[in-house]
């Protein structure tokens, strides 16, 4: 009798002398949990959730389990590759070049810009975690156009919670799903954070928690919430403010603590006549003016019933009501003003808009406002806050919300998430157990320290940029604009368009920089961003312009650097192609001084180090930042003597300090000539060994009693100024009333003194800067024709593909082949549309022929697909006739990167008027069937991408990819 | 008798796929490998599978479910695919109850395919053998592994635990106790393959507030109220009396 092939006992295929572990970080999406990989002859067998790690804890998902597919891709570059000579973009007509060639082309190209105009030169970088580097790049080379991709993501997100409450979602901070009893996700991609959030929704509800999901669709993690409701794209923010009024009209916040870390009750200069209108009374103004806001805001007593400095030892402040200062000043407490502005916003007026019957809206800030009360969390941990006041316990009212793009992605987006936010900071939820935690290095100041330069003269030849290329605007004199009000950056970022465009505008550079508006570039150098195809808005146009000529023949972009792994639509267009390695071949660090992975308990960094050798001549983009950066001899990069400072990346790594002795560097664990140090420390020069010693992950833990109100936690603050990460021990008190956006109110009505927005930008930026939040249609759909395209149109994430990084992926690519357009059974059939038709969806941009699938999942006035399956037929090494090409389709065609022409400028991104963030999700559309003899097949369509040189094509095994790990294998 | 499954748990699981890329790429180099995928890189890509995830809706808007099912082979305690196999090649392990193929012996005919009323079965059209989950009966037993690991691939995978491994015939098992207290439940009882994976139901959970609950004496509004003070013109006792 033969064998049976599943024999336990054999370790046939596994002989250890065969065997290889090693741990690294996964980087197949930004979720970046520790891996260990296992390797057969050199081979990978077997990638595996690091059971040691503190992110996740020995899980993995889809994508992490499926490396070894994007390892073996035939989409893989190999070669550095310039476009031939009299060849059009788009056409992939390139030539091997060797990696010497390629730096000296950048390095004479880019040093001449850097001598004469750096501005010339714009770095634009996608889904990658390296901006600490490509910023200072970016800064020592001196040009401000640099972004990296958070403008077109969920940098609304960002914004609008960190001038909120000090911190966000996401890398900064989440849900405390350990704690909390209930649980309200609004609007999540699912491909980020991945792996802790799911294995958190699983014990939550395994101890009996409540999950409410609101989204228009219910897919992914909202299948499992105890209650869905569905809710119309773009008015999240009227059910905030409904649900805002709701809990206050109820008595259902918590008073205590918005008294004492909150700006509620402080007072407002009610005076319209005075410059000061709207803005906080102050008592005295500061010696010391610093990134930190001084106590020196006044309340009113109630026991003595007059003004008092606040936080004075036995005051306790009135909310509501309005007082007269003895110089006559008419005040009222900002939660007076709150409580003005939600007045209207009631459950009825909310349902009108958000299709939520006004019931569910009343019980859900019921059920939201007892929970936060009458669950109150006590844990023993003795505290100290920065008044001087010790608290026995600390306190948790436990209600937890989380989201994402759902909000972000709205031109209305940043005042919808302030919405948000100010909701969870009524509910007493900051902070605390149960409700929201952040993680280091937040919580920050409002808003964060960083600035960019707000003079044009920051930008000189052959010198470092007088700023950072991007920050944090406090007030108008902040903006980086020019003397009349223009903006200084390609992007427009930080101009009276985007006031608080914190990340940047990438969505828009292309266009801008075809356009010549507000001047035309010399050189773009894109890294690991897919703006030929699901990165952009406006896909088809995009790429035309990538590709436009001016009347002399030359390039409207004269010069466009590629650096990708794969061979994504964005490489055809490129004139200069840089190999990257993938996650498995490089050195890389998750730092403290980018987006670290850190825990609620405290600040967490981890490195990737090489599991396999780099194929072919791949460079990982930090490398090439560095060497980029010795041979133009960018000042940091070199000795007081003018040599190489930095041999490599990894050494740069190590080696590199903020500032002479600073001690602080790309990685906080093990600093300090021996390992000794952390934080802060001398560099060592072991710290990669010891890295790759203890998982490639280091996780300071604090002590417990900093583990929560860490905004006004003595201890916590100290101890983060003792090591750096943050330079004032000051409160950093929510504010629930914003003077910063005041500042630009008061700017664009002309009262105050300083930078004024030009004319035609004042109506805009009066109405948006809105110290309080409102609800406005997204713009968009301001301007569209609501009964001509009555649908909004969304895309969602699936959790197996990251963005388009996978269809190049053997197993992924089989999980999500092509996409449908997902309909609501009524409404297609209504449009006669048949369930697996072809049919048209087309917005005032454009339209798209794809398939139809109903659904009952999804609210009758939205469609929605998964995000970037689609591709252009040839691209990610598939053939021509992929399902990816022929049956996927991008919802991209169909939204516009700038708005329609208005009063307020012709040429407005399609962005929200605040902070720039890419509406992705306000596109109106309408559907109908495809005509009978139509081809089946999506449209539009392009011209099949050719295979590039050095293209890792000797994967394409042809019918049939056999994979089994290690060279003595069947294979 | 020693039976080993998997119970999962459809009330947390997500359908993120990690128990089905995990399985593939823990079994395509094992002793089940290799799993070969045909048209990898073009048209209509279709590979062998042990385990999948079929997402479905349930209901009408906006009373909808939706529900994610992975599936895999039931390791029936009275497998239909076992007595149909022409060559002996499909058997079932007396000592822990895992159905497996014995690919040496295997012909690729697929009756144990068309016998499994659960479609768990995939033939590899590569090789031309019938493939299916082992439960990773190269791992559980593996003294090389450290203890913790001893599981199928996609056990130690799946972010939400919603895979629980163990023996379903021992009652103090975890698995038996999920089983029992969790409403555990078999596919297609009434077909009589007595399936050894179970899963267990959605549970919802609920917030009941009564109306009272509103009402409550230290309600913060009131502490906005300015306590009511007669005017010092307005009446008091001094008028009508003088003690």
């Amino acid at each position: 009798m033969s064998k049976p092939i599943h024999d336990p006992l054999s370790k046939q295929v596994d002989d250890a002398s065969r065997m290889e572990v090693k741990n690294t970080t996964c980087y197949m999406c930004a979720c970046r949990c520790g891996i260990r990989v296992t390797l057969r002859d050199g081979e990978i067998r077997y990638i595996q959730g690091n059971p040691d790690h503190p992110l996740n804890k020995g899980v993995i998902c889809a994508k992490g389990s499926s490396g070894i597919m994007k390892q073996y891709s035939p989409a893989r570059l190999t070669k550095p590759l310039l476009r031939k000579q009299g060849s059009d973009r788009g056409e992939s007509d390139f030539e091997e070049i060797s990696g010497d060639r390629a730096f000296e082309i950048m390095s004479d190209r880019l040093g001449h810009l850097r001598a004469t105009d750096p501005k010339k030169f714009a770095l634009f970088t996608g889904r990658d975690q390296m901006q600490a580097l490509t910023g200072m790049f970016a800064k020592q080379f001196g040009t401000p156009n640099y972004a990296a991709h958070g403008g077109f993501c969920s940098v609304n997100m960002a914004a609008g919670m960190i001038y909120t409450i000090g911190g966000s979602f996401w890398e900064f901070g989440g849900p405390d799903l350990e704690r909390a009893k209930l649980f309200l996700m609004i609007g999540t991609a699912e491909d980020h954070h991945s792996n802790p959030l799911k294995t958190a929704l699983s014990k939550f509800k395994r101890q009996g928690g409540k999950f409410i999901s609101i989204n228009p669709v219910r897919t992914g993690y909202s299948a499992i919430a105890d209650e869905w409701i569905p809710i119309r794209p773009g008015t999240d923010g009227a059910l905030f403010l409904a649900l805002t009024n709701e809990i206050i009209k109820q008595g259902l916040y918590d008073r205590e603590f918005l008294t004492r870390y909150s700006n509620a009750p402080e007072l407002v200069n009610m005076d319209e006549d005075s410059s000061e209108y709207g803005m906080f009374v102050r008592f005295e103004v500061p010696h010391e003016e610093g990134c930190f806001e001084p106590q020196n805001k006044l309340w009113w007593d109630r026991g003595l019933d007059k003004p008092i400095s606040t936080h004075t030892p036995g005051a306790d402040p009135y909310f509501l009501g309005e007082y007269k200062l003895d110089d006559g000043t008419p005040v009222k407490p900002s939660f007076q003003l709150l409580v003005d502005r939600v007045k209207g916003y009631t459950a009825e007026w909310a349902s009108e808009i958000t299709g939520i019957p006004e019931k569910t809206i009343k019980r859900l800030a019921h059920e939201m406002g007892i929970t936060a009360r009458d669950e109150k969390i006590e844990l023993p941990i003795p505290w100290t806050d920065t008044w001087g006041d010790e608290h026995d316990t600390v306190t948790g009212n436990p209600v937890a919300f989380h989201a994402m793009r759902g909000l972000a992605a709205h031109s209305n987006g940043f005042q919808t998430i302030r919405a948000m936010s100010i909701l969870m900071s009524i509910l007493g939820t900051i902070d605390r157990p149960g409700g929201f935690r952040h993680k280091a290095p937040f919580p920050r100041p409002i808003p964060p320290c960083a600035k960019p330069p707000n003079d044009p003269r920051a930008v000189k030849p052959n010198t470092p940029l007088d700023g950072m290329p991007l920050g944090w605007p406090a007030d108008p004199d902040d903006l980086f604009v020019n003397d009349d009000g223009s903006p200084v950056r390609i992007d427009k970022a930080f101009s009276w368009e985007y006031p608080l465009s914190v990340h940047g505008l990438m969505h828009n550079t292309i266009t801008n920089a075809w356009r010549g508006d507000p001047y035309t570039i010399d050189t773009l150098m894109l890294f690991m961003a897919n703006m030929a195809w699901n990165s952009s808005m406006n896909t088809s146009e995009v790429r035309k312009m990538l590709n436009d000529k001016n009347e002399d023949g030359e390039y409207k972009i004269p010069f466009i650097i590629v650096a990708d792994a794969f061979q994504s639509e964005t490489v055809a267009f490129a004139d200069l192609v840089l190999p990257d390695t993938t996650y498995l071949e490089r050195h890389d660090v998750m730092s403290m001084l980018d987006r670290p992975i850190s825990e609620y308990e405290g600040p967490v960094d981890s490195v990737r180090i090489p599991v396999v050798p780099p194929k072919g001549d791949c460079k990982s983009f930090n490398d090439v930042i560095i060497e980029l950066a010795s041979r133009l001899e960018l000042p940091a990069f070199i000795n007081a003597d003018g040599s190489r400072k930095f041999r490599d990346y990894p050494d740069f790594v190590v080696n590199y300090e903020t500032a002479p002795g600073s001690g602080i560097g790309f990685l906080a664990g093990w600093r300090g000539k021996g390992g000794e140090k952390f934080m802060k420390g001398e560099p060592n020069p072991k710290q990669w060994e010891i890295y790759e010693k203890n998982n490639c992950v280091f996780h300071y833990e604090l002590p417990r009693s900093y583990q929560y109100m860490r905004n006004w936690n003595q201890g916590y603050l100290e101890w983060a100024k003792r090591h750096s990460l943050l330079r004032y021990t000051e409160p950093i008190n929510i504010h629930i009333y914003s003077e910063v956006l005041q500042k630009f109110r008061l700017a664009a009505q002309g009262k105050s003194d300083g930078k004024q927005p030009p004319d035609h930008l004042r109506e805009r930026v009066e109405t948006h800067f809105d110290p309080l939040p409102f609800y406005s249609q997204p713009l968009e759909t301001q301007q569209s024709d609501l009964h001509k395209y009555p649908l909004n149109a969304i895309t969602q994430r699936p959790m197996a593909m990251y963005h388009s990084w996978d269809s190049q992926n053997a197993w992924l690519r089989q999980i999500h082949t092509f996409n449908f357009l997902n309909v609501n059974s009524k409404t297609a059939r209504e449009a006669g549309i048949e369930d697996g038709g072809w049919m048209w969806v087309e917005s005032m941009h454009g339209k798209v022929r794809c398939l139809c699938r109903y659904s009952e999942a999804v609210e009758p006035g939205t469609v929605w697909t998964w995000n970037a399956i689609g591709k252009a037929s040839g691209a990610w090494g598939l053939d021509g006739d992929a399902n990816e090409a022929k049956q996927g389709f991008l919802m991209n065609h169909l939204i516009a990167e700038e708005l329609p022409p208005s009063a307020d400028g012709d040429h407005l991104s399609n962005s929200d008027p605040i902070t720039g963030q890419a509406g992705w999700y306000d596109v109106q559309v309408r559907i109908y069937p495809a005509a009978e003899g139509e081809p089946e097949v999506s449209s539009p369509q392009f011209e099949t991408a050719k295979t590039l040189p050095g293209q890792a094509v000797d994967l394409k095994r042809g019918r049939w990819l056999t994979y089994f790990a290690g060279k003595g294998g069947k294979t | 008798m020693k039976q080993l499954a998997l119970v999962i748990d459809l009330n947390v699981c997500v359908g993120c796929h990690a128990c089905v890329t995990s399985c593939k790429e823990w079994n395509t180099s094992g002793t089940a490998g290799w799993m070969a995928d045909e048209n990898p890189y073009s048209k209509d890509p279709t590979g062998t599978f042990f385990n999948r995830v079929q997402t479905f809706e349930v209901g009408q808007f906006p009373n909808t479910e939706t529900v994610h099912f992975p599936k895999s082979c039931l390791h029936c305690e009275d497998p239909p695919c076992v007595p149909v196999c022409p060559t002996g090649a499909s058997y079932k392990r007396e000592s822990d109850g895992i159905v497996l193929v014995d690919s040496e012996k295997c012909i690729g005919c697929s009756y144990c395919s068309w016998a499994c009323p659960y479609g768990a079965r995939e033939l590899d059209e590569e090789q031309k053998i019938m493939k299916k989950c082992t439960l990773c009966v190269d791992r559980i037993y593996d003294e090389t592994l450290p203890e913790q690991e001893r599981k199928p691939a996609c056990v130690m995978a799946c972010p939400t635990e919603a895979r629980l491994f163990g023996d379903v015939n021992d009652p103090q098992s975890e698995v038996a106790i999920a089983i029992r207290e969790s409403g555990g439940y078999q596919l297609m009882p009434e077909w009589g393959t007595k399936p050894a994976n179970h899963y267990l139901p959605r549970r919802k959970a609920s917030i009941t507030i009564h109306e009272d609950e509103l009402v409550r004496a230290d309600n913060p509004l009131k502490k906005e109220r300015k306590l009511p003070m007669p005017d010092d013109k307005d009446p008091t006792l001094d008028e009508i009396t003088s003690w």
